[in-house]
């Protein structure tokens, strides 16, 4: 290798997913993610197994548990809903605020900059890894859900909300649906894990303060004199899921989700942008 | 002579396209009102194509900023700055692939093995070729004696092992610059060697060293050029044969005729010429050491023993910059 090789640095003019793909294999080859996502894919076991062994007259329990006895698909819904408030929101919490704050908190922050990594670039790459983890965490709770309450339970006809019964592919085409649209909310929140992240070299502090604003969300929108604040909460729209599952398919809240989350990931993203652009690495 | 950079802007004159490094007027100021302080003051940066480049200072001169700014890190409050000839931060893409550089010490993923974290770095670098990447990292893990522990998870490493690993990333490709920020901390004496030999080594090949050191020893064995920095500010900066040349040699004579050799060298041109019990000294402005003794033989002068005190660079820079370089600023 010799050093006055004056070959033309000149970079490729197409994103190549070289980086994309180094970020994925950060994210999913750590220890401590994988034990995350371990946890994930038990609570829809948990649940399975105990409505299993458990009394079947021993009560209602969250929604969706009364009907997984009839059919082991609405383990997958069960499951989402109780990962909803704080399992999900925590695993996406911990790799958006690791996105900045993790690299500089290890001073590798310094050395992709000068690598050289675009500084939007590396923002658009955080993203879209935190994205994409956000995506795989909500599809294996409802996988491992679907898999294990099929498997429990046998499947057959999915009864509606509404009380209609269709097939078991349209119910599984509705719970994609779900998916995505718990994905969308997710993406809402990683955008403000992103932001909180280009605030501080510290990855815990990150991920603990995107917590708390989710939390912090959910407890301001059960309060009822605060009706007015409601429509503009990151998690007020999240339930709605459910909405997927009448017939007809209830738009009107699922729109606001979506349109509430995506406000949220441009306000959040330009405000992480405005942050991460100008500031001086000292890290 | 030593030159004081002048604030007109020294590159501009030598032509930036010349420098590997050129700097006018750059500042950094951190924080803001009272509580302000000035890190770096004003510098003009002039580093040649090619040149070992000693960046020398105590530790709090600035450098480090200094490197930063440089590099892109840290926003200049005044001043701009070339790297390779092309203005910085603007062509950022484009230079920085051809600069490697190791700043402040080692920054990697230590749940990654050292040989991930280069392909993580490589990843990075859109102008290294994904099918030779591979060969790039085991070729520069190589370079530096990583290549047994190359799959070994990076928090298992030591700091001289750690130190490495930084400047194997900055050998991933062929680089026309290197910025090493005290490449030598952490080594052992061996591992100092090492360090030194492949810089030289390096710069053999073309590429031009800018050294932020503390260290005058690793200046004075590997450098060409120096630039002194304190307190934020660049107080000298010159190749080194210029600082050499510009210390003042001294010859002594031990003779039993003092007096006689005294006017021998006030004769030769010699300045600050002193005689004493044991011979005469004084400062050779240049005449060469071997024209003194013969005419000292000429004159018949019996000379026992005659030397010659080389410059003391420490002697210069703490003359230069005012303290010593182990006293942190």
């Amino acid at each position: 290798m010799s050093a006055v090789d004056r070959a033309p640095a000149r970079p490729s003019r197409w994103p190549s997913g070289r980086l994309l793909r180094s970020e994925l294999r950060l994210i999913f080859g750590r220890r401590r993610n994988q034990a995350g996502l371990a946890v994930l894919a038990a609570i829809p076991l948990v649940i399975a197994v105990s409505v299993r062994l458990g009394d079947p007259a021993s009560g209602q329990g969250p929604e969706f548990f009364a009907s997984i006895t009839d059919n082991g698909f609405f383990v997958a819904l069960a499951a989402l809903t109780i990962s909803l408030p704080l399992f999900l929101p925590l695993a996406v919490a911990t790799i958006a605020g690791d996105a900045i704050a993790g690299e500089a908190n290890v001073g590798s922050l310094r050395y992709l900059l000068v690598a050289p990594v675009h500084r939007a670039r590396l923002l658009l790459v955080k993203y879209a890894a935190v994205a994409i983890f956000a995506l795989a965490a909500t599809g294996l709770v409802a996988l491992v859900g679907l898999v294990s309450g099929l498997a429990l339970f046998g499947g057959g006809p999915v009864t509606l909300l509404s009380g209609l019964a269709v097939s078991l592919p349209e119910g599984l085409l509705r719970l994609l649906g779900v998916c995505l649209y718990l994905w969308a909310g997710l993406c809402a929140l990683g955008a403000v894990g992103l932001f909180i992240s280009t605030l501080t070299e510290q990855p815990i502090g990150a991920t603990i303060a995107t917590v708390i604003v989710t939390v912090a969300s959910f407890v301001l929108g059960s309060i009822p004199q605060l009706d007015w604040l409601h429509p503009y909460l990151l998690t007020q729209w999240w339930m709605s899921f459910s909405d997927l599952l009448r017939a007809p398919v209830y738009l009107p809240d699922l729109r606001t989700g979506l349109l509430t989350a995506a406000a949220y990931v441009v306000i959040f993203w330009s405000a992480a942008w405005a942050r991460f652009a100008g500031r001086d690495i000292t890290s | 002579m030593i030159s004081r950079p002048d604030r007109a802007g020294g590159f501009d004159q030598a032509g930036a396209g010349d420098l590997a490094v050129a700097s006018t007027g750059l500042t950094k100021r951190f924080g803001r009102g009272a509580r302000a302080t000035l890190a770096v003051d004003a510098i003009d940066l002039a580093v040649p194509r090619g040149a070992v480049y000693g960046f020398l200072g105590p530790n709090g001169s600035g450098k480090t900023t200094t490197i930063r700014m440089l590099l892109g890190l840290v926003r200049p409050t005044a001043g701009a700055h070339h790297l390779l000839g092309a203005p910085m931060p603007e062509r950022a893409g484009e230079v920085l692939p051809r600069v490697g550089a190791l700043v402040e010490g080692p920054g990697f993923h230590p749940y990654l093995s050292g040989r991930d974290n280069l392909r993580r770095l490589a990843a990075a670098d859109r102008t290294v070729d994904p099918r030779r990447a591979g060969a790039q990292v085991a070729s520069a893990l190589a370079r530096v004696g990583l290549s047994a522990a190359a799959g070994k998870r990076y928090r298992a490493y030591s700091l001289g092992m750690r130190q490495r690993l930084a400047l194997a990333a900055t050998l991933l490709r062929p680089r026309e610059l290197l910025v090493l920020d005290e490449p030598t901390n952490g080594l052992d004496p061996q591992g100092t060697r090492e360090v030194r030999a492949l810089i030289t080594a390096l710069a053999r090949d073309g590429a031009t060293v800018l050294l932020s050191t503390h260290l005058l020893a690793e200046v004075a064995q590997i450098c060409t050029h120096v630039g002194v920095m304190h307190q934020g500010r660049l107080v000298a900066q010159s190749s080194l044969a210029e600082l050499r040349g510009a210390a003042r040699r001294r010859a002594r004579v031990v003779t039993d005729r003092p007096a006689d050799a005294a006017r021998v060298l006030r004769g030769l041109g010699l300045s600050e010429v002193a005689a004493g019990g044991q011979g005469a000294h004084g400062v050779l402005n240049g005449v060469a050491p071997e024209q003194v003794v013969a005419a000292l033989v000429h004159s018949g002068v019996p000379v026992r023993e005659f030397t010659v005190s080389e410059p003391d660079l420490e002697d210069l820079f703490v003359a230069l910059t005012g303290e010593g370089f182990d006293v942190s600023g």
